[in-house]
């Protein structure tokens, strides 16, 4: 057991996705989109017919120059007229084959690539707490929004066109083949040192558009501070050194996305040079053959058509493949994001239920510590009867939060196991595990909506006049009652709307209406003025009977008002009982109190 | 937001335009190269009609090749390529650049209006939007000038070609050139049609943005209540508004670009089967039309790059509407000329103070929701103040009043007699500093954070960090001082922040020093110690603290309490326990609660 968390906890950054080749993202980038392969093979047989109408108009229309207007004996019009109405079918059965590609491909690629997005998010949030806090939110938004983008990009107008690309380079080759093989082989010999640089150069812009989605997470996380950031750089008057490092970054944006434009356009033009060398080493080669009299003047010219016919893919081609590394990079982000593990994981299916009522919290042999971190946590042994109230304290650093955060599973113990009504955490399903123990995080985060919304994200399905009875059992209605429009009172962006103390009042109604039975909360109240906690806790007291509550806080009028006290000093439990014998023991949690009481007494 | 279709092109033209002046050398080489590109390319067939003409038909002829035809040949198309490919380099690289320029400029200018623009601006806008402003908007705008220099150089192409071929029969090139009129016609048609199309696009990603923005800034709530599901159903809505609107997008497309591929080939076979017949006529040699019809399918496919501009042109004038919405935003705060006295504590005084929030009633109006009524405060320099008063009573706001993060709806805040509306920018906060109830750490090192780039040595940042009780954590860090935070300080604990924000005050020693509940996350006995530092540190300090706690009330001159916005009593603690009734129940709460508790934990023992 301990050595399995061992391995987890050391996993614990997001993966790049950067050590996968080019063929490996794309298989499993449809793996990941079950929709881009459906019915794909109608829309390549589609392609491939469009392919086919494409080809034939430049080939009707080298024939009608060669049989019908250079007809030995004057234009042959009715020759002419048939190879053109021949090239008006091409053209009809082009446009309504392409005009289904198109629908095809933009319908199953919008549908695969919305599949992905909702995989990304979903995997997002599945990941543990501490992968979370490892990327920034700017670069995590960025894989559900533009990196996805890139791809579809590249599937609707790339991924296409270079099948067409191969099929029309096929086609030109027999072609050729037919006509001069000798020219043939002489063009595909010009082609060689060009497929080299290709292949060396997919490498090398590949690499350069990954350095430009990196720099665009730096950039988005840069720019966020100064959004998010607002208050704190108007009030130390930093705007010019914000504004300084924002440049940096889009600075190195910008130089990042220049560089994988010029590597793209040495890619690209290698191929246009190649091909105009192409024309002129098949003309040399030509006019010797024909001068030899094994080419007429007229196949020479013929063949040149068909040289163009067979570079003008390739070079298209080649830019697409660009293109595609743009697109695979961002498809290794998003791909890497997914393929993280979820070292927190859901035991799902497989795992246990918790019926209803009071929890039993025991913490057997717990240790942990942070990734490369030294332990905050050692060893651990503490049994929560059903039903008390308990409050943890000790000092900043001593790992207080640290319980509170395995206990409601945001992060897994590094040794021993903590279990509920004797259930190992790690094997109870998230829907029971979430619906029967709730955290009450210090800064709660409200979303912009009304204060209902907000209070109502606790349990979605609670009626209007459910969360009215919370606000009143909680003592809150009076307060609600001063705000502008109550309950349909706008809390802005973040709750910014709101002071801190209040988004702490709604925190607590919200988690509170969530009715679970174990509430853990982890100072909850730090914000909020001494009379409104005092009357909160005298609410929450009576009304967490039955329940059994975890709190951890600074303030200790929380431990006078518990069941029990649990001290934590440097990791480990130091002291446990009820406050009054715990202040009479004149030990650690004695010493915590005499500071607190003199904060309080008038001098 | 939404821009009516017809006046797309008028408006995308306005946005080139901008842009043209905005990278005019960058731009103007692009083209340049363009043109180039375009010159040679409608040059090749004629280059390939000169060398046979010359080398190849001779030698053919004299069933003998000389190495000199050979160089020949090989020489003048080597040339035609080389000079074609020096143009597409010059077209990509400097078009390229003058995008990527554009869109760095802009990107730029954008954020300076985030910095400019008054904190009230700040709360009626989403940060998912900002951010979307900043990247995908300001991207769209600029992305037209990727397709824009290649379709000048088009434009050129045309001409050239179209000489070409009004020299070789006018009357053949009349029939290619109804052509272009239709192809322009049918691109006008399909960017009008793409318009409103892309337009929802454009406004849904942003939305995909914000919800995934919004729901990513508050995953550890979504983790700890267990609504990962119901947050994926908000993104599925919104993700799969986007699928749609796109293959909208798509349909639409489809709809166009097989006809728009057609023209062109339908236009070449015109001209073959007219060519044909004034052939047959005599009217024109097979070598003639052959040329014609040659240019013709050369010209074909770059004429394409027109309809590209035209298909980008809704794009760009969506994002630029957006990123425009941005610039021309108002209500930036205005500064004076003047600069607070330094080197001694400030003198602070508010008359008669207002602020109210802009709301939305529920009829959906514009509404003012008072937070600061008529609030006037006298701090003698050197005094400490501390406001005390219930959660929701106006206390933040009226320190965010008192450091002109916003302005007040009626009275002044006067800073040693001056108006801080006639303060020079930047000038007040570098006499005062505000450490706010939630701190805002920037994604950097712990020494950046504390010194946010001012001029101070290790020596005095560690005693900040002393003032702060910081050291001992700080000293534990991996890096020392040199740690870096995360974003938003996320590698450390909300004390550990607090603190940090605390040296980062302490550290520029303030003639005025505003605590907003600034201790709320440290333990008391840290607290205490922090408290205790201040006071020696803060002696020629004015000091307005934000205050539950006694201990902090205690170290204050007068206190000012506050409810619903107004100053309900002032005076010292004495006075104020002793007549304000709101007062003396909040700040003995604590004690009368564990009085009561003793009692009771005492009436139990007795009754046992």
């Amino acid at each position: 057991m301990s050595m399995r968390s061992q391995v987890l906890v050391e996993h614990h950054g997001v993966a790049t996705g950067r050590e996968m080749t080019t063929w490996q993202t794309l298989r499993r980038g449809v793996e990941l989109s079950p929709e881009l392969r459906k019915g794909i093979w109608v829309t390549v047989l589609l392609a491939v017919l469009s392919t086919l109408g494409r080809v034939l108009v430049p080939f009707v229309v080298q024939r009608i120059t060669d049989d019908g207007i250079l007809a030995a004996g004057g234009p042959d019009t009715a020759v002419v007229a048939r190879y053109i109405g021949i090239a008006l079918v091409g053209v009809v059965v082009t446009a309504f084959s392409a005009y289904f590609v198109n629908i095809r491909l933009f319908r199953s690629s919008e549908n695969g690539l919305a599949t992905l997005r909702l995989k990304a998010f979903r995997h997002i949030h599945d990941l543990a707490m501490l992968t979370q806090n490892t990327e920034r939110r700017g670069s995590l938004v960025s894989r559900v929004t533009s990196d996805v983008d890139t791809i579809s990009m590249f599937v609707q107008f790339g991924g296409l066109m270079l099948l067409i690309n191969i099929a029309q380079i096929s086609l030109a080759t027999v072609l050729m083949v037919v006509y001069s093989p000798l020219l043939a082989l002489v063009v595909w010999l010009c082609f060689v040192p060009l497929f080299v640089i290709i292949r060396k150069f997919q490498g090398i812009v590949g690499r350069a558009y990954t350095q430009v989605r990196e720099r665009v997470g730096d950039m988005l996380g840069a720019i966020s501070e100064a959004v998010v950031g607002a208050q704190a750089i108007r009030a130390y008057g930093v705007e010019d050194r914000t504004a300084e490092r924002i440049d940096a970054a889009v600075e190195a944006h910008r130089k990042a996305a220049n560089g994988a434009q010029a590597r793209s356009v040495v890619a690209f033009t290698s191929g246009q040079l190649v091909s105009g060398l192409t024309t002129a080493v098949v003309l040399v080669v030509g006019t010797i053959l024909a001068a030899r009299g094994s080419l007429t003047l007229g196949e020479l010219l013929a063949f040149l058509f068909l040289v163009n016919l067979f570079t003008q893919p390739v070079q298209q081609a080649t830019e697409i493949l660009n293109e595609m590394q743009n697109a695979v990079a961002g498809w290794r982000r998003v791909i890497g994001i997914i393929d993280t593990p979820a070292d927190v994981s859901d035991p799902g299916e497989s795992g246990v239920t918790l019926p209803r009522g009071p929890i039993t919290v025991q913490f057997d042999g717990v240790g942990f510590a942070y990734p490369g971190g030294a332990p905050v946590l050692h060893d651990i042994d503490l049994t929560i009867a059903p039903r008390s109230r308990v409050a943890i304290v000790g000092e900043t650093g001593s790992g207080k939060s640290t319980l509170a955060k395995l206990l409601t599973r945001l992060m897994d113990s590094s040794s021993g196991q903590v279990l509920l009504d004797g259930v190992d955490l790690r094997t109870i399903r998230f829907s029971s595990l979430r619906s029967r123990v709730v955290l009450v995080p210090q800064e709660g985060f409200l979303f912009d909506g009304t204060l209902l919304d907000n209070i109502r994200f606790g349990r979605p399905e609670a009626s209007d006049d459910d969360v009215r009875l919370t606000l009143t059992e909680l003592g809150l209605d009076a307060w609600v009652a001063t705000l502008p429009l109550g309950l349909g009172t706008d809390v802005g962006q973040r709750g910014e709307s709101l002071s801190a103390g209040e988004r702490q009042l709604v925190a607590l109604a919200r988690a509170y209406l969530a009715d679970p039975d174990l509430l853990v909360l982890d100072e909850a109240t730090s914000a909020v003025d001494p009379s409104t906690e005092v009357r909160l806790q005298r609410a929450l007291d009576s009304l967490t009977r039955g329940r059994t509550s975890i709190a951890i806080a600074h303030r200790l009028s929380t431990a006078q008002a518990a069941d029990e006290v649990i001290v934590v000093d440097a990791g480990r439990i130091v002291e446990r009982g009820h406050h009054s014998e715990l202040v009479r023991l004149g030990g650690v949690y004695s010493k915590l109190h005499e500071s607190w009481v003199a904060q309080q007494q008038a001098v | 937001m939404n821009v009516p279709p017809t006046s797309t092109l008028r408006e995308g033209l306005a946005v080139i335009g901008r842009g043209i002046k905005g990278q005019p050398r960058w731009f103007a080489l692009a083209v340049l190269g363009s043109v180039v590109y375009g010159v040679m390319t409608s040059l090749t067939a004629a280059a390939i009609g000169y060398v046979v003409k010359q080398a190849v038909a001779p030698a053919i002829a004299a069933r003998h090749v000389t190495a000199a035809q050979l160089w020949f040949i090989g020489g003048v198309m080597a040339a035609v390529v080389l000079t074609t490919i020096v143009g597409v380099i010059g077209r990509r690289v400097a078009g390229g650049v003058a995008m990527y320029n554009l869109v760095a400029m802009y990107r730029r200018r954008v954020t300076r209006q985030y910095l400019r623009l008054p904190l009230s601006w700040h709360h009626r806008h989403p940060s998912g939007q900002l951010l979307s402003n900043a990247n995908a908007d300001v991207e769209a705008t600029w992305n037209i000038f990727a397709p824009l220099p290649m379709a000048l150089g088009v434009v050129v192409m045309l001409v050239f070609g179209i000489i070409q071929m009004v020299v070789v029969d006018p009357w053949l090139a009349l029939v290619g050139l109804t052509v272009f009129p239709m192809l322009f016609l049918a691109n006008v048609a399909f960017q009008r049609a793409m318009s409103p199309r892309v337009t929802r696009a454009q406004q849904l990603r942003a939305d995909v943005s914000e919800v995934a923005h919004e729901s990513f800034e508050a995953a550890l709530i979504v983790k700890s209540l267990g609504r990962e599901d119901h947050e994926a159903d908000r993104f599925r809505a919104v993700t799969h508004e986007l699928r749609d609107a796109n293959i909208e997008v798509g349909r639409t497309r489809g709809r166009f670009d097989p006809a728009i591929e057609a023209i062109p080939t339908v236009g070449t076979l015109a001209v073959l089967f007219v060519g044909t017949l004034r052939v047959s006529s005599g009217l024109l040699t097979a070598a003639e039309v052959v040329q014609i019809a040659y240019l013709f399918s050369i010209l074909a496919f770059p004429v394409r790059a027109l309809g590209w501009v035209l298909a980008e042109l809704p794009r760009a004038v969506v994002g630029w509407s957006r990123v425009s919405a941005v610039l021309d935003a108002t209500g930036s705060m205005t500064y004076g000329e003047r600069a607070l006295p330094s080197g001694r504590a400030s003198h602070l005084q508010t008359e008669r103070l207002a602020y109210a929030y802009g709301i939305q009633s529920e009829a959906g109006e514009a509404d003012r929701n008072p937070a600061v009524v008529d609030v006037s405060l006298d701090v003698a320099p050197g005094a400490t103040v501390a406001l005390v008063g219930p959660t929701g009573s106006g206390k933040s706001t009226l320190t965010n009043l008192v450091m002109r993060l916003v302005d007040p709806d009626s009275g002044a805040v006067l800073v040693d007699g001056i108006d801080l509306r006639e303060v020079r920018r930047g000038g007040i906060s570098e006499v005062a500093a505000l450490v706010a109830q939630q701190t805002f750490m920037f994604d950097d090192s712990v020494r950046g954070n504390i010194t946010l780039g001012a001029a101070h040595d290790d020596d005095s940042v560690w005693q900040a960090l002393h003032v702060a009780q910081a050291t001992t954590f700080v000293e534990k860090l991996p890096d020392g001082l040199d740690t870096h935070v995360g974003e938003r300080g996320a590698s450390l604990s909300g004390g550990q922040r607090q603190r940090i924000a605390l040296a980062r005050a302490v550290i520029r020693q303030p003639q005025l020093l505003i605590l907003d509940d600034a201790t709320s996350a440290v333990d008391p006995s840290v607290e205490q110690a922090i408290l205790a530092r201040l006071r020696e540190a803060s002696s020629g300090t004015t000091v307005l603290v934000v205050a539950y706690r006694m201990a902090t009330i205690l170290l204050a001159d007068e206190v000012v309490y506050m409810e619903a916005g107004h100053v309900v009593d002032h005076g010292s603690h004495e006075q104020l326990l002793g007549r304000c009734v709101g007062y003396e129940r909040l700040v003995t709460a604590y004690a009368r609660e564990a009085a009561e508790r003793e009692a009771i934990a005492a009436d139990e023992e007795v009754s046992r």
